[in-house]
């Protein structure tokens, strides 16, 4: 991140009056507090008039700070609403704040600023019970419409226990089921139009073609999609509450989960916000195991996207020789990690483990192998010609509004933009490898599917170069804070015992302050924003998973395409639904 | 006795070969497509799995018959077993050889190609009574499909007969003694197998199916036995389009050395393994691709077909 001040002179130049504070945070991105009053106005002159506009809403949450100690730069608020904007040309991001008073706040909607703010800002009201004014469809999203209380506020029970046992008889459970019954006017969906009924098909939550437990329910005329409306939320396991119940270490587990085919690349951004709240520097040889183990990972990730993908248009074996491929991957993994889909094998300070010897063996018999398998994928999937035929030109969207919807990843690439947060904003030492960026052209269906395939291969590059300049030296960082601390000295002299009992039984206390760190993850950019009021547990964890805001966009791509162009779009997306709902 | 006990042998005969070919089919299919698809397949049961057959007809046979009570019941009943019926019937006209036939009829070929077209109704009401939404574009689809498909199918044959002049399919048969009418008839066997895929409703025009997108399709509701009828309606269609396939345009039960019969059954064996092996090669087209491909491409074809034979053989060129 460069010249971190500019954005915020510019700010102070043009609204002066708008501006409480200025908050400086240890991952450097520039803070500024801002006035309910004047967010809209701010906003919109970051997106549309500055110079090197803002284009992207990348994240939009809040917290509750009611119970916060450490706020050094901060204004007394009770709730803060805040705002991720990326601007490409700048290569930065800007967090807005807004200050808010009271037990069930207003704030302005910015649903008319940009598209994707819509489902954010249905998130914030669902867990945090703040109320966006003049929101076009303000209701829950991720929890079911029954329920009591907003869960992310620190009143709120975090664990089971607290609320008393669960008990479903037989009228509540009517109850539920009925509120699952689609209304179209709620959505503001006509049931008949020039004389035609409309038939409405429920898709999902379980459905063989919407990749888990997702529910799709479609307008139909004929075999034509007039509207979509989505309902998500049948995954969620409230993985943000769980941060705040977690102590750092044993949080790691569980993002393992949020995209469970991302393996230790969630693991990545979370112990990297970590790191960086504790001012650990972590050791060149943890860095590229890191790297390595992300590519393992993204690979793994796209052979099950290629597989599904074929599948969805029909084809029955892909997904087979995929996944006898992903398995020499997690042959790999378990061999290095122990672990298969979810190793949870970072560590805050490096990793959990030396690398096993004779992994190199291992990883330069899969370099040699896999290349000439992807090259005979492409005969079977990508150049078939009825594949062609139902993924080309199917599910396209502009540039244009890839960038509105928050679109990051493939999806965004496919629209002819090389933007990756490897290159543009390297981490853990990314710019020190070689690889290339694909892009598409089109935006279509094809082209993310070839995007993905060419990924694989840039993947093998890198871990290519990993396997060959592995560097000698320690995989874990020699820090206090690392976890679990270095035992090395803890026989010989008391001070250490102490140390190292306190940071195992209750985990490290990483100094108050803020971190956002963000990286280029399997499906799209997945960042962590950390939250430490000085204790043992994160006070705020918010995940921004790039599956949220891609799937938000799929009524304004299908409407006019048939039901089977939906399948495949979807397909192409690459989405899991618990990195929708954490 | 011998002219009423023979024809009674060899129609239970033909109906328990066919039937027993057609329940294993279910393990060839997959052990092929295992064996297509880097695994196993099931081989657990019985040497090679073969007893697998035996274990899932024990299973459907006693599942829970159940039909939904907002389905509309006697459609419901009545739809399964009219791709049974029909397609059995097809079987009636097809010679397996010169002495094992079941009726020798003068119209066979029409005889057939009228039964098929009423297998169209079996999948049509099924995906109608089940008063699902799936079922019902999946009943849709097939009928769309299947009706333009049979037009196609009907015209790549009409070379075929006027090549051999007879629509007796012994006659057709016998009529292939110097040549296959696969050479000659390139283009309308390909167009034949084409359509056959078509009307079996396999991949890649499994549209009415399509589990992607329509869950089951047309049988979403079904279970047990009554799914069991569209099962195995499936695979004698299979059979069925392989073993027409032979006798139209590979030389029924010609071939030199081995036993007629056997001929056949190895012939249509093959075609069977293609239908296989197209399942595991292919994607699925899009309902609109596939109405195009059939009337803007199948037609001009099979049309221009026609008039090239007709041609020919008026120049006396057979």
């Amino acid at each position: 991140m460069n010249d971190s001040s500019g954005i915020l002179q510019e700010l102070s130049d043009r609204f002066p009056e708008a501006i409480v504070s200025v908050q400086r945070t240890v991952d450097q991105v520039p803070t500024v507090w801002i006035k309910k009053e004047c967010l809209r106005d701010v906003l919109r002159y970051l997106k549309k008039e500055t110079a090197k506009p803002y284009r992207i809403l990348y994240d939009l949450s809040a917290i509750d700070e009611r119970v916060r100690t450490h706020r050094t730069d901060q204004p007394v608020s009770d709730f803060t609403v805040f705002y991720y904007l990326l601007s490409l040309e700048r290569n930065e991001f800007v967090r807005v704040k807004v200050p808010l008073k009271g037990e069930h706040p207003q704030v302005p909607t910015i649903a008319g600023i940009w598209a994707n703010a819509n489902w954010y800002e249905r998130e914030v009201w669902d867990l945090f019970g703040i109320l966006f004014d003049g929101h076009p469809n303000l209701r829950r999203i991720l929890l079911p419409p029954t329920w009591e209380g907003h869960p992310l506020r620190k009143e709120h029970p975090a664990r089971a226990t607290e609320m008393g046992p669960f008990q479903l008889p037989e009228d509540k459970a009517v109850a539920e089921e009925a509120t699952l019954r689609f209304h179209p006017e709620e959505w503001g969906i006509q049931q008949r139009s020039d004389d035609v009924d409309r038939m409405f098909l429920n898709m999902g939550p379980q459905h063989p073609g919407t990749h888990g437990v997702f529910r799709i329910v479609l307008a139909l005329d004929g075999e034509e999609i007039v509207d979509a409306v989505l309902d998500i939320g049948y995954h969620h396991r409230a993985a943000e509450k769980m941060a705040e119940r977690q102590s750092w270490h044993t949080f790691i587990p569980y993002t393992d989960r949020v995209d469970y085919l991302g393996g230790v690349m969630n693991n990545f951004p979370y112990v990297m916000a970590a790191e960086r709240l504790a001012g650990i520097r972590v050791p060149d040889k943890a860095k590229l195991i890191r790297i390595m183990m992300s590519e393992f990972f993204r690979i793994s990730n796209h052979l099950v996207f290629y597989g599904t993908f074929a599948q969805d248009v029909g084809m029955m074996s892909p997904v087979f020789f995929m996944f006898n491929d992903r398995e020499r991957v997690f042959q790999i993994v378990e061999a290095i990690c122990g672990g298969r889909m979810h190793p949870s094998w970072f560590r805050i300070g490096g990793v959990a483990q030396d690398l096993p010897r004779g992994w190199d063996k291992l990883v330069r018999e899969f370099c040699d192998y896999f290349p000439a398998r992807l090259d005979e994928w492409d005969t079977l999937v990508m150049q078939n010609r009825i594949f062609q035929a139902r993924t080309k030109g199917v599910a396209a969207y502009s540039l244009d509004e890839a960038l509105e919807w928050g679109i990051t990843g493939p999806g965004l690439r496919a629209c002819g933009l090389d933007w990756d947060f490897r290159k543009k904003q390297p981490y853990s030492g990314y710019d020190q490898l070689e690889f290339d960026v694909p892009t598409g052209s089109n935006g279509d269906c094809y082209d993310r599917g070839m995007i993905h395939v060419e990924e694989m291969r840039q993947s093998i590059r890198i871990i290519r170069q990993c396997l060959d300049n592995m560097p000698d030296g320690p995989y874990k960082a020699e820090h206090p804070l690392t976890t679990p601390p270095p035992k090395e000295r803890t026989m010989h002299d008391i001070e250490t015992l102490i140390a190292h009992f306190l940071h195992v039984s209750w985990g490290p206390v990483l100094p108050p302050d803020e971190s956002f760190v963000n990286i280029e993850a399997t499906k799209g950019a997945n960042g962590y924003y950390l939250i430490s009021d000085g204790n043992t547990m994160s006070y705020r964890t918010r995940i921004r998973t790039p599956s949220f805001a891609h799937l938000q966009m799929i009524p304004q791509v299908i409407r006019g395409s048939t039901v089977a162009d939906l399948i495949a779009f979807l397909g192409s997306i690459d989405f899991v639904m618990s990195d929708v709902d954490r | 006795m011998e002219h009423i006990i023979k024809p009674i042998l060899i129609i239970v005969g033909v109906l328990l070969v066919l039937l027993t070919l057609a329940a294993g089919l279910i393990w060839v299919e997959r052990r092929l497509l295992g064996l297509w698809q880097d695994r196993y397949g099931p081989n657990r049961v019985g040497p090679l799995g073969l007893m697998q057959v035996l274990a899932d007809m024990i299973k459907i046979f006693t599942k829970e018959d159940w039909i939904p009570p907002f389905a509309d019941k006697w459609v419901f009943v009545l739809a399964p077993a009219i791709i049974m019926v029909a397609v059995l019937l097809s079987f009636a006209v097809i010679p397996f050889a010169p002495e094992i036939f079941v009726v020798n009829l003068n119209v066979g070929l029409l005889f057939v190609l009228a039964m098929s077209s009423l297998s169209v109704y079996s999948i049509a009401l099924a995906g109608w009574s089940s008063e699902n939404k799936y079922s019902l574009i999946g009943g849709l689809r097939a009928a769309a499909q299947m009706v333009s498909y049979e037009v196609f199918m009907g015209l790549s044959l009409m070379g075929v007969v006027m090549l051999a002049g007879s629509f007796n399919l012994r006659d057709i048969v016998e009529a292939q003694k110097d040549i296959w009418f696969c050479i000659p008839q390139l283009p309308g066997f390909l167009i034949f197998f084409i359509a056959g895929l078509a009307e079996t409703r396999r991949i890649p025009f499994d549209l009415p199916e399509a589990e992607n997108e329509l869950v089951a399709g047309f049988h979403t509701e079904y279970s047990g036995m009554k799914f069991g009828m569209f099962f195995v309606g499936e695979y004698l269609g299979i059979i069925l389009i392989s073993a027409l396939t032979v006798v139209l345009f590979f030389g029924g039960w010609l071939g030199p050395v081995l036993p007629p019969v056997l001929w056949f059954f190895v012939k249509t064996f093959f075609f069977i393994c293609m239908f296989i092996l197209v399942r595991a090669t292919f994607p699925r087209l899009r309902y609109d691709q596939l109405m195009a491909f059939g009337w803007k491409v199948m037609l001009p074809v099979s049309l221009l077909n026609l008039v090239v034979v007709g041609t020919v053989i008026l120049a006396g060129g057979f």
